[in-house]
């Protein structure tokens, strides 16, 4: 199988380039995109990329294949490419390369930052902990799983033009997973955070988030529960 | 990227109400200006001027004049800043938004000052 690669290595290269290596997959296989890499890897050992628990959980090969962002290590190649087909790899779009296909995600975790992802609760702690009902815990189901793989973000238009302004669908996902946490008592300040034209109201609603995330959460309709909480707001 | 915001609202819930109750208002206007072409297919300037004679048909088109004004500058300002960022521009971002910026200003106080003569016949 041909891949082509994007090899880029911005202090020594003016500009990237693809490059292309013919990897050969067992008969009647069918492997991970990262297995491939890792087959092209053993013929150029120069490629770059991010790896780590090589099962959907860790979010660290998040990249480009064949024009569609997703974690290379739980996408087959039968659904990547059609039959004889090409595989294409480039880094996350929207983020500066740092090397081949390892992007500097720096951008996307101030982001997340901004939301402050974690619980706030000044009451005084109870003996054992803070109890939900079975109804409210339910309600952090499809908020709580997302691995920040960065896959929708650097999908997402709106956080391509405005990465440093504009939350992106990983961090406002998060930010209504607090929102929606009973146990958390800061709602008033998160939502005055996230009021300006910018951190959410640069969502389109077009679901290019919701499209590749590879945990099938659904940043969308997170960003639209933030919307309805935040309209009441202003007067 | 955008270094200053130069939107009127500073609020992203209150520009967002507001298109969509400027988005109502115009559609509202597009459909009873429809309808009226409907309701006399073969209406005539004396026909059209007596439409506008009324003060309901003043008041309404005004209104819906507001409401262009408003739906086109939260979208041109949401266009301005999301096209028109260093990322496309480079240094000169900053000032060749402002500059189409404050043509849209300009063309909608003219789209509205005009307007208001036309209707009210200054
Ligand atoms: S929402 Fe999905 S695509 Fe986005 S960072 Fe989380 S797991 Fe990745
Ligand atoms: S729905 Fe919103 S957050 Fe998701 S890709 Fe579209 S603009 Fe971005
Ligand atoms: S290697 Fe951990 S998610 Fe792919």
């Amino acid at each position: 199988m041909l891949v082509s690669i994007y090899r880029h290595n911005p202090e020594t290269d003016t500009k990237p380039v693809m490059q292309d290596i013919e990897v050969d997959i067992p008969a009647g296989k069918d492997l991970m995109v990262l297995d491939v890499l890792a087959l092209a890897k053993e013929k150029d050992s120069t490629i770059a990329y991010r790896r780590s628990c090589r099962e959907g959980v860790c979010g660290s090969d998040g990249m480009n294949i064949n024009g569609s962002n997703g974690l290379a290590c739980i996408t087959p190649i039968s659904e990547a490419v059609k039959p004889g087909g090409k595989l294409v790899l480039r880094p996350l779009p929207g983020l500066p390369v740092i090397r081949d296909l390892v992007v500097d995600m720096a951008i996307f975790y101030k982001q997340y930052e901004k939301i402050k992802p974690y619980l706030i609760n000044n009451d005084p702690a109870p003996a054992i902990e803070r109890l939900q009902s079975p109804q409210q815990r339910e309600k952090l189901d499809g908020l709580y799983e997302c691995i920040l793989c960065a896959c929708c973000s650097t999908n997402c238009p709106s956080f391509w033009w405005n990465p440093d302004k504009f939350i992106g669908p990983a961090g406002l996902l998060q930010a209504y997973r607090f929102l929606a946490d009973s146990r958390d008592t800061a709602t008033t300040e998160r939502l005055a955070g996230l009021g300006d034209p910018f951190s959410v109201f640069r969502c389109r609603g077009i679901m290019n988030c919701v499209a590749v995330c590879p945990k099938g959460l659904n940043p969308t309709r997170a960003i639209g529960h933030i919307r309805n909480m935040l309209i009441p707001q202003c007067r | 990227m955008v270094g200053s915001d130069t939107n009127f609202s500073r609020s992203g819930s209150w520009d967002w109400i507001m298109q969509r109750i400027s988005a109502v208002v115009l559609a509202a206007y597009t459909f009873c200006i429809l309808g009226s072409f409907i309701i006399y297919p073969d209406m005539d300037y004396q026909q059209w001027y007596a439409l506008f004679e009324s003060r309901t048909m003043r008041v309404f088109s005004l209104i819906s004049l507001g409401a262009l004004c408003a739906h086109g500058w939260i979208g041109m300002w949401t266009v301005s800043t999301d096209y028109m960022t260093s990322l496309q521009f480079g240094k000169v971002a900053t000032p060749v938004r402002w500059l189409f910026q404050a043509g849209c200003i300009l063309l909608i106080c003219v789209y509205l000052i005009w307007g208001i003569q036309i209707l009210w016949g200054l």
